[in-house]
């Protein structure tokens, strides 16, 4: 069941993305940072709590779920360190996938090469 | 005064193309038009470490082919006039720097094959120089970083946006004697009709293609059956059908006799180009193979050959600009 | 041509070929929901491992930026790309492909300021702004 969950609303919010890409005219670019912001906002009013509880990977997969990570981040940092934790949450929360981002990167861009299209 | 009308200008010694040469990659060879161009680069490196030098590489060689095809050394070439997409025109003046022979560098986007024409024609005919080479290139991959995104970035292409060409063209432009001469050269203004979607192209270079060839008949006073064929360079598909409908609403209706080098060098359906070909290599590759033999077969006798440039930066598209479009008629008459 | 920039505008607007929103909506349904569904897989296996919830989801990510690195390595996910659209834009291995693809293209301009200074050149802007947003949302928090 939650694999079902998991594709339909993962799904739905990547079919939301195509609507921005075919009828505006929005960068992907823009798009992804619209899609990370929607999750700190949703994040930090407690919305996409509910979404990730409810879908589990289908609401963290998509980048609304990395912004979601972002706010329970800052705010669980927060919550234990006060001021400071508006510094060290947001980054530390998503600092897994970032680096792996960065590494990965680098690996690619060392063992290979843009080919022709 | 060798100009007639607003901004057309006879070349009344009638510099002749005597030879031509044409360098593309894979894909345009498995277009419509594959076997009618003189190399094709099996690799889209060509061999070299990186996209720009291997258009570059590809520049050159279109130059070396056209050489001996013509039978002449460097030093029988008076000028060089060539351009390309990359910034500074580095393609060009990496390409040509061995040949020792001077230079001159166009940008005119990919309207560059018809303005590279336009100097070597002057050149010749004003008795400045007994052989000009006009030349030019582009290439998908150096264009594809320099303008949009990393080859292997997942995006997705509109449907009016346009593929652009691997390839490379050269026409030598000669006093001597020979049968396919410039007689009219028609350099266009720059038209900005406020298109501002860089994958939206030939929406944006259609108007100056429209201005450049209505104007064009006008100067010369000539009729819309004058010439057997009016090519346009790479307005693809949206800009070929602005462009038709739009002259022939001014009178100038070519029915079939109006093609788009963009839509000829391509398969559009089965070759995944969406709107079609584009990059200063289409109109010149297109031109130096299939235009010019169907001019030496005779099978035509008249063609009017408009190349058109989108003249944006990376720069201008981020500052939120519109696209300038130009276009330039360069008129190829067998005599 | 006897036409305002405006009026042309609208005109060519409405000469050019359409996206086939249905179509590209439905492949990036089934896309984007299959990775999304990989996703929860990979989840799962990590939590029947004994790993704790946030631990997983980490591992998760890790395991999901990786296979889009290869891919990207390999040549393929813009090809995959092509059909999807957004379905493979929108997951976490879109913004990986974001990171990867300029640090593989930028390579000729060496490791430092080819690579290393390009690659954030795509999904710069995703760090930049998540991290202001969830700065003004500790800042809420903070304060209510």
């Amino acid at each position: 069941m939650d694999y079902i969950k998991a594709f339909v609303v993962g799904g739905i919010l990547c079919a939301i993305g195509q609507i921005l890409i075919d009828k505006t005219k929005l960068t992907p670019a823009r798009i992804l940072v619209i899609y990370v912001v929607s999750g700190v906002v949703l994040g930090t009013i407690g919305v996409y709590e509910r979404i990730v509880d409810f879908a589990g990977a289908g609401a963290t997969v998509p980048l609304t779920g990395f912004g979601y990570l972002l706010s329970k981040g800052v705010m669980e940092a927060v919550s234990k360190d006060g001021f400071v934790g508006i510094f060290t949450g947001g980054m530390t929360a998503t600092a897994g996938g970032i680096t792996a981002a960065i590494l990965f990167g680098y690996l690619a861009a060392l063992f290979s090469k843009s080919s022709e299209k | 005064m060798n100009r007639i009308g607003k901004q057309t200008i006879v070349l009344k010694n009638l510099p002749k193309i005597i030879q031509t040469a044409s360098v593309v990659g894979q894909k345009e060879q498995d277009g419509k038009l594959g076997g009618t161009f003189d190399y094709v680069i099996d690799d889209g490196r060509f061999g070299e470490k990186s996209w720009e030098k291997a258009e570059s590489k590809m520049q050159k060689k279109a130059v070396e082919i056209l050489l001996k095809k013509a039978d002449k050394k460097n030093e029988e070439i008076d000028f060089i006039a060539g351009g390309d997409l990359l910034n500074q025109c580095m393609g060009t003046s990496f390409g040509l720097a061995d040949f020792n022979i001077p230079f001159f560098g166009l940008y005119g986007a990919c309207s560059t094959m018809a303005e590279s024409l336009c100097i070597a024609a002057m050149t010749v005919d004003g008795g400045y120089s007994k052989n000009t080479i006009a030349v030019t290139s582009s290439h998908f991959c150096s264009s594809e970083r320099q303008f949009r995104f990393p080859l292997e970035y997942g995006g997705q292409r509109t449907p009016t946006s346009q593929w652009t060409v691997t390839g490379s063209g050269a026409a030598l432009v000669s006093d001597e004697d020979g049968q396919i001469a410039i007689t009219h050269i028609t350099p266009g203004k720059i038209v900005d009709m406020g298109i501002k979607d860089a994958n939206n192209m030939g929406a944006a270079m259609a108007p100056a293609a429209i201005d450049t060839i209505s104007t064009h008949f006008k100067d010369r006073n000539i009729d819309k059956d004058y010439y057997d064929l009016v090519v346009t360079g790479d307005l693809g598909k949206l800009g070929h059908a602005i462009t038709k409908e739009q002259l022939a609403k001014e009178g100038l209706d070519f029915k079939n006799k109006y093609i788009d080098c963009g839509m000829e060098i391509f398969d559009l359906e089965s070759q995944d180009v969406h709107a079609g070909g584009s990059g200063c290599g289409c109109c010149a590759s297109v031109f130096a193979g299939h235009i010019y033999s169907l001019l030496k077969k005779g099978e035509i006798n008249r063609v009017l050959i408009t190349a058109t440039g989108a003249l944006m930066s990376t720069t201008s598209s981020f500052q939120g600009e519109s696209i300038p479009g130009i276009a330039h008629a360069v008129a190829i008459e067998r005599v | 041509m006897k036409m305002t920039k405006k009026q042309y505008q609208q005109y060519a607007e409405s000469k050019a070929d359409k996206s086939k929103l249905w179509l590209d909506m439905f492949n990036a349904f089934w896309i984007g929901g299959l990775i999304c569904m990989i996703g929860q897989f990979f989840l799962n296996t990590y939590m029947n491992l004994n790993f704790d919830k946030e631990i997983a989801g980490t591992l998760t990510s890790i395991t999901l930026v990786f296979a889009s690195a290869l891919l990207t390595g390999l040549n393929v996910y813009d090809n995959i790309a092509k059909k999807a659209g957004a379905g493979t834009l929108v997951p976490i291995t879109g913004f990986a492909n974001a990171v990867v693809s300029p640090a593989m293209e930028f390579k000729n301009e060496g490791y430092v300021m080819g690579v290393a200074a390009n690659i954030f050149k795509i999904a710069g802007p995703v760090i930049t702004y998540g991290i202001i947003a969830s700065v003004l949302s500790g800042i809420i928090y903070l304060f209510l």
